[in-house]
């Protein structure tokens, strides 16, 4: 056990300060890195795809709400439709272009939501320690005591269907794992000399965690935040995929995926493309996220 | 050592309670009335009191919490709404098939997520490091449930190899461990270990090539050891963490196995919170939840008593 708290830790840590000789400032070298990091460049390029097409998607391809009930599952290739039509004859080409739009959103918002909400909350016990301390961590142990699908589940499921009730389960899900993250650093930091230093000069608890702490805060914390996406969008579909998530008729992958599904002994790989879909998406963003990492990493 | 087990078991105690306190709190942010389930909307004043007074919806709140802990306590989790049957009953049915789709989950995924991950930390920038890395990425993204559909596809639909709904033939609930059972527990299981597969093998390759470098690897190979021998060292320090990962491991799939449950229709867990969510049956979602978290609970426990057997040094902290 002590190894993998040590490496987790060890990553969760202030990173250093990129190396005197450079003279270039902290974020681009990591850009640099970036930019050397061929996986993390390709895996950007796709989710720039998938994202411009699902922002540009009413211009790009046909409604995906035009149902037609003399040409429903059609085969992938079909003429007039490229990749299929759905149970309903929709366009599978529009309804997945235009899916990109909820999906991503699902993925994306809870973890914003979750990286502001539970910085302010890490920063806040972190900084204040003692027993506030104590208080908001215990407390947040017991989410922790939830594995994350049956949390989300449990929360959607008893506030009902709705893709604002799975974005506040989602955010729900994750913000006590970014206050451990933020905490865990802001402890840290919150015993260095530079900070006393700070403290004895006058400046207030507000400006010190504005100027000495969130600097070396929001590092780590965004890392892990990245990596948090994809297991955004993988529940977040997963939740419309139950039924909890996003309401037909609109196009959304996870909900997609569901209502295709009775569709698997007629036409089995139309079926599958929606998750397909969710799973390029997931996998680019855990590569990106891992190329960010170690691109943030600099002690190498 | 007996201190630790002390400590440990102090520590689990609280967050047991916070867990029955959120599971209990589930009902008040359900949307409108628990009565609504059962009382027809223009059911007469003295009825909604009587109800009212048989489930203890009069009472305030936290005596309400009291009186139903006090019975959780006693195995009593109240009765499911839709079917009139005891919560308690359904769920430890429910449970017991989902522990066995989890349990050989997790022992699949451990077993190829620690071959994959020590090859790959013993060849630290081989092909097969390469192979073993984009198939953990693969594990930790992949949407199972769509995994799930793709192994249907194949398996059932194409090539006709093992059956792709239910958990035996005839579609009976019971769980018999015989070849008939195990031929419908084949594509779930498969589905459900790519995620410790991917998480263990992510752990492994990197306690393995961290402890290859190390002091005491060099030693003992100047001392002439060859491989097998240095590696059986590596695994004895690499276990207690391979061990604690894969517990939580088991504990997220008991959860997390809801998703496949329904691809497969698995008659487990996921079934049950399924059907509760659906039929707005409230106690029977609580109770679920209730159960499943306090497995977790009790995994972790588990765990953390266990580790210091296989790493000594722990138990004297």
């Amino acid at each position: 056990m002590s190894t993998v708290l040590d490496a987790s830790l060890d990553s969760a840590l202030p990173p250093q300060p990129a190396p005197a000789q450079h003279s270039r400032s902290y974020w681009s070298v990591v850009a640099r890195q970036l930019r050397r990091d061929p996986v993390a460049l390709a895996s950007a390029l796709v989710l720039l795809l998938i994202a411009g097409s699902a922002l540009l998607a009413p211009w790009l391809v046909a409604d995906p709400l035009q149902a037609s009930m003399l040409r429903r599952l059609q085969p992938i290739g079909s003429p007039g439709h490229l990749l299929g039509t759905d149970e309903l004859g929709r366009d599978m080409l529009a309804r997945l272009v235009h899916g990109g739009r909820l999906s991503l959103l699902m993925g994306v918002l809870p973890v914003l939501l979750a990286f502001l909400i539970g910085t302010s909350v890490g920063l806040f016990a972190g900084y204040v320690g003692g027993r506030v301390n104590m208080l908001v961590m215990r407390t947040l142990d017991v989410f922790y005591a939830f594995p994350s699908v049956l949390l989300a589940v449990a929360i959607a499921g008893a506030m009902g269907p709705g893709m604002s009730n799975s974005l506040i389960a989602l955010t729900l899900v994750f913000v006590p794992q970014v206050v451990r993250v933020a905490e865990s650093v802001t402890t840290q930091v919150r015993r260095l000399d530079y900070l006393e230093a700070a403290r004895l000069s006058g400046a207030g608890a507000f400006s010190i965690v504005r100027v000495h702490v969130l600097g070396n805060v929001l590092g780590p914390v965004f890392v892990y935040a990245t990596g948090l996406v994809s297991v955004s969008m993988v529940l977040a579909s997963g939740l419309s995929f139950l039924g909890l998530g996003v309401k037909p008729p609109n196009p959304e992958w996870g909900l997609m995926l569901n209502t295709l599904r009775s569709a698997i002994y007629v036409n089995p790989w139309l079926a599958a493309l929606p998750g397909a879909m969710i799973f390029v998406t997931s996998v680019a963003f855990n590569l990106l996220s891992d190329g960010v990492r170690s691109a943030m990493d600099l002690r190498r | 050592m007996l201190g630790y087990l002390f400590r440990r078991v102090l520590y689990a105690l609280p967050i047991a309670l916070g867990v029955t306190l959120v599971s209990f709190l589930l009902v008040y942010i359900a949307p409108g009335d628990p009565l609504n389930a059962i009382a027809p909307a223009d059911a007469p004043e003295e009825v909604i009191t009587a109800l009212k007074a048989t489930y203890g919806l009069d009472r305030p709140l936290p005596v309400r919490y009291g009186l139903w802990l006090a019975r959780a306590v006693q195995g009593d989790l109240g009765a499911s709404i839709a079917s009139g049957r005891p919560v308690a009953a359904e769920v430890m049915a429910a449970v017991s098939n989902t522990l066995v789709l989890a349990a050989v989950a997790a022992v699949v995924g451990v077993i190829m997520g620690c071959v994959l991950g020590g090859l790959a930390g013993y060849r630290a920038g081989s092909w097969i490091d390469r192979v073993a890395s984009f198939l953990s990425v693969v594990g930790v993204s992949v949407p199972h449930y769509w995994l799930g559909l793709v192994l249907t596809i194949v398996f059932s639909i194409r090539l006709g190899w093992l059956p792709a709904m239910g958990a035996g033939p005839g579609g009976s609930g019971e769980w018999v461990w015989d070849l008939q059972h195990i031929r419908y527990l084949v594509l779930p299981a498969l589905t459900l270990s790519v995620i410790p597969m991917g998480i263990i093998t992510r752990t492994v390759r990197a306690l393995v090539a961290e402890m290859l470098n190390q002091e005491f690897v060099v030693a003992l190979r100047a001392r002439g050891l060859g491989g097998a021998a240095v590696l059986r060292h590596v695994a004895r320090n690499v276990a207690p963490t391979v061990l604690a990962v894969a517990g939580l491991q088991l504990g997220y799939l008991m959860g997390g196995s809801i998703l496949v449950e329904t691809v497969f229709a698995w008659p487990g867990t996921g079934f049950l919170l399924n059907t509760a969510i659906f039929q707005r049956d409230i106690p029977l979602l609580q109770g679920t939840i209730l159960v499943l978290c306090l497995f977790f609970v009790g995994i972790n426990l588990l765990v953390d008593v266990l580790q210091p057997l296989l790493d000594p040094r722990m138990g004297r902290g």
